[in-house]
């Protein structure tokens, strides 16, 4: 017997040959060539789903909305969601997409604010808008190069240092930009013109009244609750108002409507839908 | 200077043969020449105040902070050396965001105050470190309601209804045990704890103090932990002027 302990428990050689080390170094890694058969995966679509974020800034700052549904593919599966987020004092996320991505934000965005507001702060900076979404863009673009994206479309609103209303948008991609009127998803292709007939070019904001805002917004999610079969009609809506009080200091009011119901429903038009459904052509 | 050390004060971790650790003694010495920190438990959260030495005319008033955050329901103030305090709020920090990611729920005061207790007292534990300069006074609310905790160099935390640090703990304490916390109120604490450390500062009389309050409570801050505001802390300050000039007057009328 060769007492060498690196010989230990081995066959011997005389009977079974010289020893495969192969056999010994073999590890419970996964060997190069079979890499290939089942590479990590990433996010490569959404689950838990929730449809459009619609925007607009009035003359004194902005309105939000968003329904209340995560849908499981075309089955509705909760009705109970909340996808607006309030950020520190005077600012409100709305996440579409992904909800488990969205809960992910949401503890990355608490987080932030623990940092930015809550430690040692004693006054000279504040955590607004335009640094909360640049925040998540970076976040975001971030995860879509590590080819593993937060499935989302986001809508930041708020306001600039200087006072005026702030409204940008952020997805998956890490594509950014802003506008008067803005929404995510479907809502982009229904909501936007109707948003655009009461504000025809970006600076026309200045003249909306609140009440006109938020009139338009409501037609938009009745819209979408009739068209969009992910949407529901129970929403919540935020505004973000900036009021000059009697002593002429600027006073933020921070307003989460929650359980709105979609009014003045009217499915007259569905009786001439044909082609798909009960009703056969 | 005239040393009566007996040799077993150089180190941590050594005891003295009468079972003494003079570090952490020492520590407490530390503290003892600080600006007084008071907490009081009330029946609705509670209050934390803190006499904040002026060391120079040149400091901007109302800012560099003494009361900090370690998590949004959770307040500290601490007397003693105050970069060690700064270190002990940080990892107070550490401690409340591994917990919040790790079970997705805000840190319980008594957890907390598990944890940090175990970490103060390693500090007792190495001759290559020295115990923490401070005694620690954390206030905070959670599902269990309002909590008051005090951690000492040694590593020792326990719960108090009021607790009092620093250089005019006698006087504060004294005063603290004639308060009813069963039916005191943060409202009513905020002018007391005003007037406590009003009177702690007769005992640090040479030199110049600013009063700082925050409060924790369901009421008032919806659980949160944050300085009082401006005017109630300026009716605080003025309500514990007002009493001190009712004594000197009486007083004068004794006299």
């Amino acid at each position: 017997m060769n007492h060498d302990p690196f010989h230990w428990g081995r066959p011997n050689q005389e009977t079974y040959g010289t020893y495969n080390y192969n056999i010994a170094q073999a590890s419970n890694q996964q060997h190069e060539s079979q890499l290939d058969d089942f590479p990590k995966m990433h996010t490569q679509q959404p689950i838990i789903t929730g449809t459009s974020v619609v925007s607009l800034k009035f003359k004194d700052g902005i309105i939000i909305a968003a329904d209340n549904l995560g849908s499981y593919g075309s089955l509705l599966r909760f009705n109970n969601l909340e996808r607006l987020i309030k950020v520190g004092d005077e600012t409100v996320v709305g996440i579409s997409g992904d909800i488990s991505d969205l809960q992910q934000l949401e503890r990355i965005l608490a987080q932030l604010e623990i940092e930015e507001e809550i430690y040692d702060s004693d006054g000279g900076h504040k955590l607004r808008a335009p640094h909360v979404h640049e925040y998540l863009s970076k976040i975001l673009y971030n995860r879509r190069s590590k080819m593993d994206p937060l499935w989302n479309a986001v809508i930041v609103g708020g306001f600039n240092e200087d006072g005026t209303p702030f409204l940008k948008y952020v997805d998956l991609l890490g594509v950014t930009y802003g506008s008067s009127t803005l929404a995510t998803g479907f809502g982009s292709h229904l909501a936007v013109p109707l948003l655009r007939q009461l504000i025809p070019n970006d600076i026309d904001y200045t003249k909306v009244e609140e009440e006109d805002a938020r009139k338009v917004l409501e037609n938009c999610m009745r819209v979408l609750f009739y068209r969009d079969a992910r949407a529901a009609d129970k929403y919540s809506l935020v505004t973000i108002k900036s009021q000059t009080s009697e002593s002429g200091s600027k006073q933020i009011t921070f307003n989460h409507e929650k359980e709105l119901k979609v009014e003045n429903q009217s499915w007259k038009f569905a009786k001439d839908i044909s082609g798909y459904g009960s009703k056969q052509l | 200077m005239t040393s009566i050390g007996t040799g077993y004060d150089l180190s941590n971790s050594v005891f003295s043969p009468d079972g003494r650790n003079f570090q952490v003694e020492y520590a407490m010495k530390a503290v003892e020449n600080g600006g007084t920190s008071i907490g009081i438990k009330c029946k609705d959260g509670v209050v934390l105040a803190v006499e904040k030495i002026i060391n120079s005319k040149l400091l901007v008033p109302g800012k560099n902070k003494r009361i900090q955050t370690i998590d949004k329901h959770i307040g500290v103030v601490y007397s003693g050396l105050l970069p060690d305090g700064r270190h002990f709020v940080s990892r107070g920090r550490d401690e409340a965001q591994t917990f919040k990611s790790f079970y997705k729920t805000p840190i319980s005061v008594p957890h907390l105050m598990d944890r940090l207790g175990i970490y103060v007292q390693n500090y007792t534990c190495y001759n290559s470190v020295r115990p923490f300069g401070v005694v620690s006074i954390v206030g905070g609310i959670d599902s269990n309601g309002p909590h008051l905790y005090m951690i000492e160099p040694s590593g020792t935390s326990w719960g108090y209804s009021g607790a009092a640090t620093g250089k005019g703990r006698q006087t504060a304490k004294s005063e603290l045990e004639k308060l009813d916390y069963e039916t005191l109120t943060v409202r009513e604490a905020v002018k007391v704890a005003a007037k406590i450390i009003h009177q702690a500062h007769e005992d640090n009389k040479d030199k110049d103090y600013e009063l700082e309050i925050s409060w924790i409570s369901l009421e008032e801050t919806k659980g949160l932990h944050q300085f009082i505001p401006d005017d109630l802390l300026a009716e605080a300050i003025k309500y514990a002027k007002e009493d001190e000039d009712d004594d000197e007057e009486d007083e004068e009328m004794e006299s």
